[in-house]
């Protein structure tokens, strides 16, 4: 009886599938990450007994704020086959340049939007060279890289402590829900995540950084403004830099030049993670979110087990050599199908 | 309605288009004829806006206009079909069609829309296909059939089909015909590129030939008839290149030196057989996507063999890469030659010397004066000009390019030599010297494999002529058998047969 119904499905069921392949076979990285959250939060859980709380999730996207705000600017510079290895130090500067002015007693008001500027400037600076001076995106952005790290220094030396209300309330007001809360640096992210997922999905600027992507020579030849797309997309990663920027320092209490270090390869990482091909063309903002988080669940499972936090690392870089391999091998079957 | 005088286009000191007029009406359609690099695709270029004209003068509907970019050329009503397909491969067929000029609804894409417009265009195509799988799923034929339904789903007024049959079988010829003539009816000038002179003259009213960049004529094709083509095309009596007396390979049947069996690859080769006898050219025919570089690379040692055996000298050998082919001496030179195959930055002697060294190992070095005496006696033996040793070997023209790269492989002494349409792109006659060298070649007891897209070539040099389709080889005939109708006849029917 219940053999006779399944037959049928069966076929339904890999029918759809194979619809479902042949329009989302790009999602199925990012399935996969999303797959692999859940088995984290669970596994932990069962482990630990005391993890899924919600104080502990609330603080997973607190402590991660920054970090998702570079990985949607880093998905567009990805999605268009670019990389962007500034974003560190950009962060780092905006975040030391943040905390010196207001510490000279100008107003958030002015401030705020100015370190931002200066990310979308730097960011410029790495579109120019890459789209006009036909400079590898890989060099390009190192240049931003020192140049950024550079001017952090030029600021100030060692870490400034920021008093400024305006700037210290994004983190310490703690919207509640039960015992769940939310500061406004977590929906700054959240906002920043959603804006992007939209942009990338609804606009025409979002579909021509796909086509950037996937094929620069045709989307050129379609009348594309391709020019104009893989500026713009440093532009972006820039502006999320400079947000990064102001978050870090509001989560901190202070600005401080180190700041940041080698983060450009955390954000690379969980964007991978996340299902974005780095050959460009493939990858979700949203996917670039659970690689996020399953960065920062990594971490925060390493510090229950009171382990060395240098684990994080080594459990990352291994997760990265598998989905960079699982990638590969789902572009060449697809490249052999034709 | 569209009217070009005078074209003239540069690509550095050479024209590639020289003064050349062309005249499309509404509702007709239109063809280019040349051999390749007669210009028939800068000329596309040029009045599409993806290259700019250095002089003359362009019109449509009787006013001036000035393409800087495809995008200008689309806002006029001017789309284009390209021969390799131009659509991005990695998002949706709905995606593909529309990209550019979305439909939107409160300033966001309206998915909805797209995929039922593109549904529409698709079916008017013939193409029932799922407007929201991801184009790169869809095979290379449904693939160009996307790219036309790119191009008349806007307001078209002139559409350019640069060979857009190549990849299509013959229903979807057909299908495709009937949307031409539709759009025809419809007033839309078109501009139908092809080499199949079948199809040309079944669909064009209109014929514009061009030799060397230069303007030939203009013809209506019911007035003009095949053999007044192709004579206009060539120019010339086929004899006046006739290059080598073909120099029948002793009665005896000479030991191949390479012979293959049943090889397959898994870049779409399958049961081929072949065999490469010393002191003779085996031509290899076939269109384009037909198999023909495939076979090369498979027999050669660069793509791996998934079944079949390769027999140098009648013992089995396992080739494990180009490495290994060179060591048994079969060398390969790749069709394309900027990419694969010279180094331009790299000067003619280091370009020269490169594989020998390779060859030879690190440790081993090639003392310098000896590397420049090497280089210099090829030089002076392929006749490359300038000899100039020191010369970046991009800065050369195309034919002697072509022959430092052939000096690198001999510079080898291998025993068999698979060229991959070494004659393209270069012009007539360095073309011709690179003919007779290969004959040489082959009378000094080479075994050679020549592949071009050129049929007159391939038939001309060739002792044999393999034919090559869909992956296989579908015959093997002396070439003193052959004729380029019947050759072309059995490159292009689908089952091999004239």
């Amino acid at each position: 009886m219940s053999a006779r119904i399944a037959a049928p499905s069966r076929e339904v069921v890999a029918r759809r599938a194979r619809t479902f392949l042949d329009r989302h076979a790009a999602m199925v990285p990012t399935f996969a990450a999303l797959v692999i959250f859940v088995a984290l939060l669970i596994g932990a859980q069962i482990h630990f007994g005391n993890f899924l709380t919600p104080r502990n999730m609330s603080a997973l996207l607190l402590d991660n704020a920054y970090l998702l705000i570079l990985a949607v600017g880093m998905t567009f510079v990805i999605v268009t086959g670019g990389i962007d290895l500034s974003v560190g130090s950009v962060m780092a500067f905006t975040g030391i340049w943040c905390a010196h002015l207001l510490a000279e007693g100008h107003s958030a008001v002015l401030v705020v939007p100015l370190i931002i500027l200066g990310g979308a400037v730097i960011g410029l600076l790495i579109g120019v060279l890459v789209q006009y001076f036909d400079v590898q995106p890989f060099i390009a952005s190192l240049a931003g890289l020192f140049l950024a790290r550079g001017l952090a220094f030029v600021v100030s030396l060692d870490s400034i402590r920021v008093e400024n209300e305006g700037v210290l309330w994004l983190q310490t007001t703690r919207w509640r829900l039960g015992e769940w809360y939310i500061t406004p640096t977590g929906i700054l992210a959240l906002g920043v995540a959603a804006v992007g997922a939209f942009v990338m999905q609804f606009t025409r600027f979002g579909r021509t950084v796909y086509a950037v992507g996937g094929s620069e020579q045709s989307a050129r030849l379609m009348g594309l403004e391709v020019a104009r797309t893989k500026v713009l997309v440093y532009v972006i990663s820039g502006v999320c830099a400079g947000l990064a920027g102001l978050v870090l320092t509001a989560y901190s209490g202070a600005g401080y030049p180190r700041n940041g270090i080698g983060t450009e390869l955390d954000v690379i990482a969980a964007v991978v993670i996340g299902g974005t091909l780095l050959t460009g063309g493939t990858g979700y903002v949203l996917g670039s979110v659970v690689g996020v988080l399953v960065y920062g669940t990594i971490k925060t499972v390493i510090s229950f087990m009171g382990a060395e936090q240098s684990w994080t690392r080594i459990i990352i870089g291994l997760m990265l050599l598998a989905f960079i391999v699982v990638q590969r091998v789902i572009v060449v079957r697809s490249e052999r199908r034709r | 309605m569209l009217e070009l005088t005078g074209g003239t286009v540069y690509f550095g000191a050479d024209a590639a288009l020289d003064g050349v007029d062309l005249r499309l009406f509404p509702g007709e359609v239109h063809s280019i004829m040349g051999e390749n690099g007669a210009g028939k695709s800068t000329l596309i270029k040029a009045i599409t806006g993806a290259l700019p004209l250095s002089a003359g003068d362009l019109q449509l509907y009787g006013g001036r206009v000035r393409f800087g970019s495809p995008h200008d050329a689309q806002q006029h009503g001017i789309r284009a079909v390209y021969q390799e397909i131009d659509l991005v491969p990695n998002i949706s067929v709905a995606e593909n069609i529309a990209l550019g000029s979305e439909p939107r609804r409160y300033g966001m894409i309206d998915w909805k829309a797209m995929r039922s417009h593109a549904h529409e265009v698709l079916t008017d195509l013939g193409l029932d296909i799922d407007p929201a799988s991801i184009l790169g799923r869809h095979s290379l034929a449904v693939q160009q059939l996307v790219a036309i339904a790119r191009a008349i789903s806007t307001d078209v007024k002139v559409l350019v089909l640069d060979e857009p049959t190549s990849s299509l079988d013959l229903d979807e010829c057909a299908e495709l015909f009937r949307v031409i003539r539709d759009l025809k009816r419809r007033g839309v000038a078109i501009l139908f590129v092809s080499h199949f002179l079948d199809q040309v003259y079944e669909i064009c009213d209109r014929v514009t030939v061009l030799r060397d960049g230069k303007l030939v004529g203009e013809y209506l094709t019911r007035e003009f008839l095949r053999i007044d083509l192709v004579h206009a095309m060539l120019g010339r009596s086929a004899d006046s290149l006739r290059t080598r007396s073909r120099l029948h390979v002793a009665d005896g049947r000479k030991q191949p030196y390479l012979s293959a069996r049943s090889v397959s690859a898994r870049s779409g080769i399958t049961g081929a057989d072949v065999d490469l006898v010393e002191g003779e050219v085996l031509g290899v025919a076939g269109l384009l996507g037909s198999g023909r570089t495939e076979l090369a690379r498979a027999i050669s040692g660069i793509d791996k063999l998934d079944a079949g055996i390769i027999r140098i000298q009648g013992s089995d050998e396992n080739i494990a890469g180009p490495r290994s082919a060179i060591s048994l001496g079969i060398v390969y030179s790749s069709e394309d030659r900027r990419a694969e195959g010279i180094i331009s930055e790299l000067s003619v002697q280091e370009n020269i010397t490169l594989a020998l060294q390779a060859e030879r190992g690190v440790l081993r070095r090639i003392r310098p004066s000896r590397q420049r005496e090497l280089a210099l006696s090829w030089v002076d033996a392929l006749d490359i000009r300038p000899p100039d040793l020191d010369r970046p070997a991009g800065t050369l023209s195309g034919g002697n390019q072509q022959k430092v790269l052939l000096a690198r492989l001999l510079a080898l002494s291998p025993r068999a030599l698979v060229l991959d349409e070494p004659t393209r792109g270069i012009d007539v006659g360095a073309k011709v010297e690179v003919q007779n060298l290969i004959g040489e070649l082959a009378d000094n007891g080479l075994s050679v494999m020549f592949i071009s897209a050129e049929l007159e070539e391939v038939l001309r040099i060739g002792n044999r002529v393999a034919i090559v389709q869909g992956g296989r080889i579908v015959d093997t005939v002396p070439s003193d058998e052959l004729t380029v109708d019947s050759l072309t006849a059995m490159v292009a029917s689908p089952d091999g047969v004239a």
